[in-house]
């Protein structure tokens, strides 16, 4: 199937584009970009006015569930979410049954995502066997099979030491670490962001400095080893500090933060919310200033959405007993558009943080719209508005924040690979 | 007179300052009841109440149970050991089969806080909070503040110092939400690891920097029980240790006023946060606490019922 993308606002920083232009998509690559662009014989033409054209978006931090958590998501559900929310790729992380931590399961991932899956999935492995944080997974295998980074994400590597060498390790082979920043003493049985809320609804919190300690390891071990390292779900001040003056000394740290993190407070807490309990906790007012600033300056390079679906009986029990995390992919877009709306980000750079930058970060060679490159790329409508209604999203799960929220803006149509996967 | 609003009573953030005094004015009536020789009214003849204690207490479970059925309700006492919580059985599943035997309330105690929120939108019949992790023990702040006013025939201006573990105290938080309602003004004082942060912001509140100050001519002085597990742990080095800069006792009880009163939560720990000369000496109102505690319970019980005396 052969497109032309007529008259869409283009934009691709990789290019430094950003123009009303047409598209034209040959055989699952992108063959040309222009005006007044005629269309191949037998190519559907879609009409892209008034939308922006972008490349791919990429979120590089969700959770398929698949296999074994499949009451929660599965790797069809998952993707129909993500490419319904403008995502052609997603990377998916190790914490399943079993874990990704062998040939094995990365090849099963890869290969339902390519017979059943709507769009690109890459996973990410264990840094650890079993997400043990005991003895490093076999990284070069995993990274042959087709894993694009290495996470336990869901917790940290406590053991500074065997983070060191999987910091040097990793480099040697030539795969990217991504860490869960988190201090676990200090998270302790902690349920939410530790703070007035949490004082006054009597829950246990969790104090940013446990965030802020584990990020500072994590930049310093990376520092001393020379080696890159990504900082997942990034939530705080100090954090957001932290990663900035490695940035500014010349470590290779990388981070991202997730939509949740610069729209809302641990104030959506407030009623025992267990759709507003995740793992960092949401914050207060100056983390998501932070977070924001942070992402206007560069600090923070990606967006992305931890995206963690729970079943209903997970999440409908009392708040202790509740599991961390909420899903993402259906809301991500609109929730950072509204960042371009409020000033922060200039669209350039959204797209940057959602496309080009996750693209750069895990080499996988996405995030930009030049001749040739594979055709994944996102039509956003960004004036569309519509309500977040449980029973309307793709995803499984339903555990989310923002049910009944109106958003603005939404994925239009979704190309992966020159294949039209989503029309909206 | 006025009309309390509420399906149930779960923190007395919840509640307006006119609810709590209601609640305590009808308190002061109920007492009188718990003097006659049949301790015994028809009030609440014919209504089910299912005590739920997920958390051990003898004070506040036997309290509640006695002021059910000195209103002529049926109650049921279920506790952790005997109930399906250790059979795997969620709260939730718990509740929907309790409702399905038709009670008119729960009285629950649990330790996640909010619980009674997650539960009051399962079911239909009220819910009372009988303490809830950290969060709040509403039927103690309402017995507290009962004593003070029978020592002082108001709350409006008292000075209350609070000592303890203020972080995990679901005591403290109902006094700090109740009193400052009601125009007192709360000092707390406890060691830095147990105040937590943010807590001046929840009403009239000073956080002191040590005892000393918090007691200084206080007309209350509320002694919050120690968690002797907490000894040795990240919070305190010791109970000898804490008692040294935390406890009440014959000197430093000198600093509040001449004839302030000093209360405990119960259980005390003697000899940890308060000595037994200050537990037994003439100051310590702590049994007209537990006495006071029946009559609270009985004004929670009838106002969620619909407040109608059938006498």
């Amino acid at each position: 199937m052969n497109l032309l993308i007529k008259n869409g606002r283009v934009i691709d920083p990789s290019q430094n584009i950003d123009d009303v232009l047409d598209v034209i998509v040959e055989n699952g690559l992108v063959k040309e970009i222009g005006k007044g662009l005629k269309a191949p014989s037998g190519a559907e033409i879609i009409d892209a006015t008034g939308k922006y054209v972008v490349p791919g978006l990429i979120d590089m931090h969700v959770h398929l569930r698949d296999p074994g958590l499949e009451y929660k998501e599965d790797i069809i559900s998952g993707t129909k979410a993500a490419v319904v929310g403008g995502f052609t790729s997603v990377c998916c992380m190790p914490n399943t049954k079993p874990t990704i931590d062998n040939k094995a399961i990365a090849s099963y991932i890869i290969n339902k995502a390519k017979t059943e899956g709507f769009c690109n999935v890459f996973p990410v492995g264990s840094i650890t066997y079993g997400l043990s944080g005991e003895r490093m997974s076999e990284m070069g295998e995993l990274m042959e099979s087709g894993c694009v980074g290495v996470s336990d994400d869901g917790k940290p590597v406590n053991n500074s030491e065997l983070m060191m060498r999987a910091l040097q390790y990793a480099a040697g082979i030539g795969i990217m670490v991504i860490s869960h920043a988190e201090e676990l003493e200090l998270v302790g049985e902690g349920t939410m962001n530790e703070g007035y809320t949490s004082t006054e609804l009597g829950l246990k919190g969790i104090p940013r400095v446990a965030e802020d300690i584990a990020t500072a390891r994590e930049t310093l071990l990376a520092e001393y080893t020379g080696s890159p390292i990504h900082i997942a779900h990034v939530s705080t001040k100090g954090a957001v500090r932290i990663i900035r003056e490695a940035k500014a000394r010349g470590v290779k740290v990388t981070c991202e933060t997730a939509p949740h993190y610069f729209t809302l407070t641990d104030d959506a807490v407030r009623g025992y919310n267990t759709n507003a309990k995740m793992n960092p906790p949401l914050r207060e007012a100056d983390d998501v200033a932070a977070i924001k600033e942070g992402l206007r300056d560069g600090t923070i390079d990606a967006i992305a959405t931890d995206h963690a679906p729970h079943h209903l009986d997970e999440k409908d029990v009392e708040f202790n007993v509740a599991l961390n995390g909420i899903i993402g992919l259906e809301t991500s877009l609109p929730l950072s558009l509204k960042l371009v709306d409020d000033g922060v980000l200039t669209l350039n750079q959204l797209v940057a943080a959602m496309s080009c930058q996750p693209s750069k970060i895990l080499s996988l060679n996405r995030g930009a719209l030049t001749t040739g490159a594979i055709a994944d790329i996102t039509l956003i409508d960004p004036s569309v508005e519509w309500v977040v209604e449980a029973d309307k999203l793709a995803s499984k799960s339903k555990n989310s924040p923002f049910l009944g929220w109106t958003m603005k803006g939404a994925a239009v149509v979704t190309v992966v690979g020159g294949k039209v996967v989503h029309r909206r | 007179m006025a009309e309390f609003k509420h399906k149930h009573i779960i923190a007395l953030r919840d509640l307006s300052k006119e609810d709590i005094e209601l609640l305590i004015s009808t308190a002061e009536s109920m007492r009188e009841i718990n003097n006659r020789d049949i301790k015994k009214v028809p009030t609440l003849r014919g209504k089910t109440i299912i005590n739920l204690f997920y958390e051990a207490s003898t004070r506040t479970r036997t309290s509640f149970e006695i002021a059910g059925k000195r209103l002529s309700a049926d109650t049921v006492n279920i506790t952790t050991s005997s109930s399906s919580a250790t059979k795997g059985e969620t709260l939730s599943d718990t509740a929907l089969n309790l409702l399905a035997m038709k009670p008119d309330i729960i009285v629950m105690r649990h330790s996640v806080s909010g619980s009674h929120y997650f539960l009051a939108n399962k079911v239909n019949c009220s819910i009372i909070n009988a303490g809830d992790g950290a969060h709040e023990h509403p039927s103690q702040g309402l017995l507290d503040m009962l004593t003070m006013k029978d020592r002082y025939g108001r709350l409006d201006g008292l000075k209350v110092a609070i000592v303890g573990d203020i972080t995990h105290s679901r005591v403290a938080r109902s006094n700090i939400q109740g009193l400052t309602k009601l125009g007192s003004s709360v000092f707390l004082a406890g060691p830095p690891t147990m105040l937590p942060p943010g807590v001046e912001k929840l009403g009239n509140v000073t956080v002191c920097s040590s005892m000393n100050e918090a007691l200084q001519d206080a007309d209350v002085v509320m002694m919050l029980r120690i968690q002797q597990e907490r000894q040795g742990k990240t919070l305190m080095p010791n109970a000898r240790e804490y008692s040294r800069y935390f406890g009440l006792n014959p000197n430093n009880i000198k600093l509040a006023k001449p004839n302030a009163i000093v209360m405990h939560p119960g259980p005390i720990n003697r000899g940890v946060e308060m000595s037994s000369s200050t537990v037994d000496g003439e100051q310590s109102w702590i049994l007209k606490q537990v006495e006071n505690g029946v009559a609270v319970r009985m004004a929670m019980l009838y106002h969620v019922c619909g407040g109608e005396m059938g006498e």
